[in-house]
Parts: structure tokens; C-alpha cells; sequence
């Protein structure tokens, strides 16, 4: 039996009412289980779309022409209903705030189970675990207001880990977070992928956090996948990403004019790691070391 | 413009802050003793994690908040002594979000009011706002709505609007958040041609990136105070202090301490300089 798919997209297209411009057009895209993918694009690529049909707010409360099939863990999004969705996809936006609401951390990580009549006692334990994963432990009664930019976005995605969903989707989460901010939010993304086996869908623009921690990118652009791979293999022509109005890894910068200088090289680093191993091993690397 | 190594006069002095402190009401203690000095005709970034005085310093500067204690002089008068209003004839700053500036009808509208109420006369005023219309490259907009533009185009418009009051010094509050690439690259050229006219350009904020392609002075702001204020070069090859202020270098920054056996130096700003230097290190393979 084939395994069900965390996401199959087949020739999807979505037009919000009242705009004649499809903001999906034609996209196909498939997540297995577990996996960690990026979704890169310029604004108005459609990735936002893509995350607010995978949780259900379309076509069931933000409306619009629905054309093509989105299966959701092996069921058609349009028959299943939001409350249905959310306790299997986790939505996280780009702005905490947005989503933030609560007059106290605890009642915003519960908020979410309590609708959907949860008892009371197991309320209790999801939300401290949630709380613990995402290192908010004992934040309980603090205002989700007076946290720092960084712990806000914390507690949004304890907030949707707390309905035990088994894909996490997020629509450029480290928006407004400073550089650490960002590192360590894709990281815990990371372990949550590696330790609980969350499937994750980011959305970005930015390919840098995106070439070391993702399984698989996909680039989007007008609305459709235009390719899909490894990290390796998307990210490693920066003249192409930037024309997508991606952010390429600056790496795949480095190697690309190493290459237009060095007559033969083919370098295709990505990340820091990757580049300092190929560059001292290789000719310019070992010619620095002769003449000195 | 003034060469980085030209020597400081009065005159030169643009902004002046000695011994700042700020505290917001219900206690929070936002910079803890700033001492600043910016010339005219510098390009200025300051950087720093969330929650690490950026903006509140910017706004001291120009007004929208006041010293609780300290001085804050522009173009050597006491910032204390002035109106927000006069204020904003010599700094303009561009709020992080468009949205919390932008409310007239039309894009050549919302570039118009400054200026309108600043007292200038009507040829003044089409003067400017056309010259911030085309500094902003807003020319295909200027007739629509500027809440229905992309978000790139509203800050373009925002900071447009603030340039058209021609104030000598621009701050410019993390004007690339929500951009993306091709945005970035356009916003920037345009900050930068507006440095090379002889403005002063303050620029807050946390893409280490932007900071090496564009500022020549970096202030690194970490819990309220300034903490090294060098060269992108000099900024970047203290990685230890970086990380203490929740920042972190450009990978190609990374990559250069790294090689730096190999003759890269620490101070390597961008892939093409790290490029050369291993050229010039290893000279060209045949």
C-alpha cells in the first residue's frame, strides 16, 4: 500500500472573490510524512495561499473559486471542516500578534483544545507540554504582550501544537525575529521534525535558513511549483533564485563566481560547513598553503 | 560628502547625543547612557537584536519621545528647544510599518502633506514632492491609493513622504522587513542615491546583510547601550560580541574567519572581496 501523504496538491487553483487574478495556477505539490520543506517565493507567489488552504481557512472561511484536489493526510480539504483540519495541520502566521489574543500565555495555548471540548484534566497536560517543547515552561500567567518578539511567536506555536497536529505550517515565522531569533526558531523546527516526527511546511523568501534545515525546497512562483528538490539542488544558482526574488544562500554566491574564475572548478556549497571543506580542499586552497 | 577621515568640527556634527537615558512609563529602562556623535553626509547603521533600544533611539532623535535624562542636540541646537514639527524639518524618520503613517487618498497626496504644512510656497512644495515622487520611483503610482499598493511600493511611499520635507538626516526604521529580494535590492539603491546626494542616512536595523552591502559606520546596540561603534569590517570581525547582541555575521563573514589561514581577512564584507582575496592568496589556477 502506498503511504498516505501528508499533502497532495494536484493542478490547484484559487481565486479570493472579487479578484480576477489566480492566486494559485496550477500548482502541484506533495509533503510526505516527516518531512521538512520549505516553500520559497517573492510576495505574491502564492505560498500565503498555499498555507491558508492547507489548515482549511480556504475554502471554508476566506472564499473564493476553488479548482483542482488538495488532500490533507489522504482527505479532500473541501470535505473536511475547519475544527476537523486543525487538530491535524497547526497554522502559524507571520506576525504573533495577529494571532495572539488571550489575556494570558496558559488561556492562549488552551484556547485552541477547549473549543474543540477537550476534557479538562488532558487540557492541563497539553498545554504544559506544549509549553515545555517550545521552551516556554512557567510562562503560564505572563500577558502573551509583554513578551519579547521571539517568545510571542513561541507561544502562537505552542498554541497550535497544543490541538497534537501532525504537519506544522508557517507563513514566514521569523518575520520580525533578529538574526539569534531566527536561528534558533529553525532549529527547534528542526528537532521538532527529528524528535516528534512533524511533518513542517515553511513559507519563505529568504533561502539561507532554508538551505540548512529543510529536506526538500520547492519554488513557487505565479502561483505554480516551478521545481522541486533538495536543498542542493534548488539553491545552488544564485543568478536564478534572485530572479525569483529569492534570497540565495550567500554560499551558493561564493562558489558561483569561484567557479567563473577558476577555469574547471564546479563548486555547489550551500552552507558554511559545506564551503570551508571545499575550499581547503581544493586547489586555491592548497596553492594559499604551498606559498606560504 | 564629507571623507570618513576629514576631522570633526562642531559644524560637521549633525546629531549629537551626550549621556541619553530613557525610560518608558511602567519602568522600563529602554537605553541606559548613549554618547553619539554622526557627521554630515554619514551612512549610519544601527544594529541590534529585538528589545535593544534601536527605535527608541531613533525617536529621541527626532522628537516622537523625550530624553529622561541627557541631551540630544541637532544641527547644534537642543533637540528640547524644538517642536516635533521643527524637528522634522532636519531629521525625517520612516516608521517600520508603512501602514502607521499612510492614510491620504492618492500617492502624491500622501508625499504632499509634510510639506504642505510646513509653511513652504506652492512651487517649493510640487518642487519636492516631485523630486521625492522620482527619488522613490513612484511615478507610475502617483494617482492611486496607497493602501492598495504592495507592501515594497508602500514603503516607498512612506519614506517618500518623508524625504519631501527635505530633512538633512533620514532614519530609516527595518525598512526591507517583508520585502522580498528584488524589493530589497530597489529600496536600498534608492537609500543609498539619496547617502550620495549628501543626506545623512541612519539605518536601524537587524539584516546583517544590508549592514555590510550599504552602511560605512555600524553602531551595535545591545540592552540600551552602544557597545562598538567601527567600521562594517571592524563590526564584523568581533563575532563573540555579535552573538552577546543577538545578531549574527553574513555566512560570507563566517566563511572568511574560517579561511582566514588561507590569507582571507576577518574583515571580508562581501562574496566578491572573499573571492579575490583567495585568488590573490592562492593566485590564479591554470
Amino acid at each position: 500500500m502506498i503511504q498516505m501523504r501528508a499533502l497532495a496538491a494536484q493542478n490547484v487553483r484559487f481565486k479570493y472573490s472579487g479578484s480576477e487574478h489566480w492566486a494559485l495556477d496550477g500548482l502541484s505539490l506533495d509533503v510526505e510524512k516527516g518531512e521538512f520543506v520549505s516553500v520559497l517565493g517573492c510576495n505574491g507567489a502564492g505560498k500565503s495561499t498555499l498555507c491558508l488552504l492547507l489548515n482549511g481557512l480556504i475554502p471554508h472561511a476566506i472564499h473564493g473559486e476553488l479548482q483542482g484536489n488538495v488532500e490533507v493526510f489522504g482527505t479532500d480539504v473541501t470535505k473536511k471542516t475547519v475544527a476537523e483540519l486543525s487538530t491535524q495541520v497547526g497554522i502559524v502566521f507571520q506576525e504573533p500578534e495577529s494571532q495572539l489574543f488571550c489575556m494570558s500565555v496558559e488561556e492562549e495555548v488552551a484556547f485552541g483544545p477547549e473549543n474543540l471540548a477537550v476534557p479538562r484534566e488532558e487540557i492541563r497536560e497539553r498545554v504544559e507540554w506544549a509549553l515545555d517543547l517550545v521552551g516556554m515552561s512557567g510562562y503560564n500567567d505572563r500577558s502573551p504582550f509583554s513578551l519579547s518578539g521571539g517568545q510571542k511567536q513561541r507561544v502562537a506555536i505552542a498554541a497550535a501544537l497544543s490541538m497534537r497536529p501532525e504537519m506544522l505550517v508557517l507563513d514566514e515565522p521569523a518575520y520580525a525575529l533578529d538574526p539569534v531569533g531566527r536561528t534558533e526558531l529553525y532549529q527547534f523546527l528542526r528537532e521538532l521534525k527529528v524528535r516528534h516526527g512533524m511533518t513542517v511546511l515553511l513559507a519563505e523568501r529568504d533561502a539561507e535558513e532554508a538551505a540548512l534545515f529543510s529536506d526538500k525546497i520547492v519554488l513557487m512562483k505565479d502561483g505554480r511549483q516551478v521545481a522541486a528538490g533538495t536543498p542542493r539542488e534548488m539553491l545552488h544558482d544564485p543568478d536564478k533564485l534572485r530572479a525569483m526574488g529569492i534570497v540565495p544562500p550567500q554560499m551558493s554566491e561564493v562558489a558561483s563566481l569561484l567557479n567563473a574564475r577558476l577555469p574547471g572548478a564546479n563548486f555547489s556549497f550551500i552552507t558554511v560547513d559545506e564551503a570551508e571543506r571545499a575550499i581547503s580542499q581544493s586547489v586555491v586552497g592548497r596553492k594559499v598553503r604551498r606559498s606560504r | 560628502m564629507i571623507p570618513a577621515s576629514s576631522p570633526s568640527t562642531a559644524s560637521d556634527k549633525i546629531v549629537s547625543v551626550r549621556d541619553l537615558k530613557f525610560t518608558y512609563e511602567g519602568g522600563i529602562q529602554a537605553l541606559k547612557g548613549i554618547n553619539l556623535d554622526i557627521r554630515r553626509g554619514e551612512y549610519v547603521a544601527v544594529v541590534g537584536g529585538n528589545g535593544s533600544g534601536k527605535t527608541t533611539l531613533a525617536k529621541n532623535i527626532n522628537g516622537l519621545l523625550r530624553p529622561t535624562s541627557g541631551t540630544v542636540m541637532v544641527n547644534g541646537r537642543s533637540a528640547s528647544d524644538l517642536t516635533v514639527a521643527q524637528l522634522a524639518r532636519v531629521v525625517g524618520y520612516a516608521f517600520q510599518n508603512p501602514d502607521h503613517q499612510l492614510f491620504c487618498s492618492s500617492v502624491v497626496d500622501e508625499v504632499r502633506f509634510g510639506p504642505q504644512n510646513m509653511g513652504f510656497t506652492q512651487e517649493d512644495i510640487s518642487t519636492k514632492v516631485e523630486r521625492a515622487i522620482e527619488a522613490m520611483d513612484l511615478k507610475g503610482q502617483r494617482d492611486q491609493p496607497p493602501l492598495s499598493l504592495t507592501l515594497g511600493e508602500r514603503r516607498r511611499v512612506s519614506i517618500a513622504s518623508v524625504i519631501a520635507m527635505t530633512p538633512e538626516v533620514f532614519i530609516v526604521d527595518e525598512p526591507t522587513t517583508g520585502l522580498d529580494a528584488r524589493e530589497t535590492d530597489d529600496l536600498m539603491a534608492s537609500i543609498d542615491r539619496l547617502n550620495q546626494e549628501g543626506r545623512t542616512v541612519i539605518l536601524i536595523t537587524h539584516d546583517m546583510n544590508l549592514v555590510a552591502k550599504h552602511a560605512r559606520r555600524v553602531l551595535v546596540m545591545s540592552e540600551g547601550r552602544i557597545v562598538l561603534d567601527s567600521d562594517p569590517g571592524g563590526a564584523f570581525s568581533d563575532l563573540e560580541l555579535l552573538l552577546q547582541s543577538k545578531l549574527v555575521p553574513p555566512p560570507v563573514v563566517q566563511l572568511a574567519h574560517r579561511l582566514s589561514g588561507l590569507g582571507v581577512s576577518r574583515e571580508t564584507l562581501s562574496p566578491g572581496e572573499l573571492v579575490s582575496r583567495l585568488m590573490l592568496g592562492g593566485g590564479e589556477a591554470k
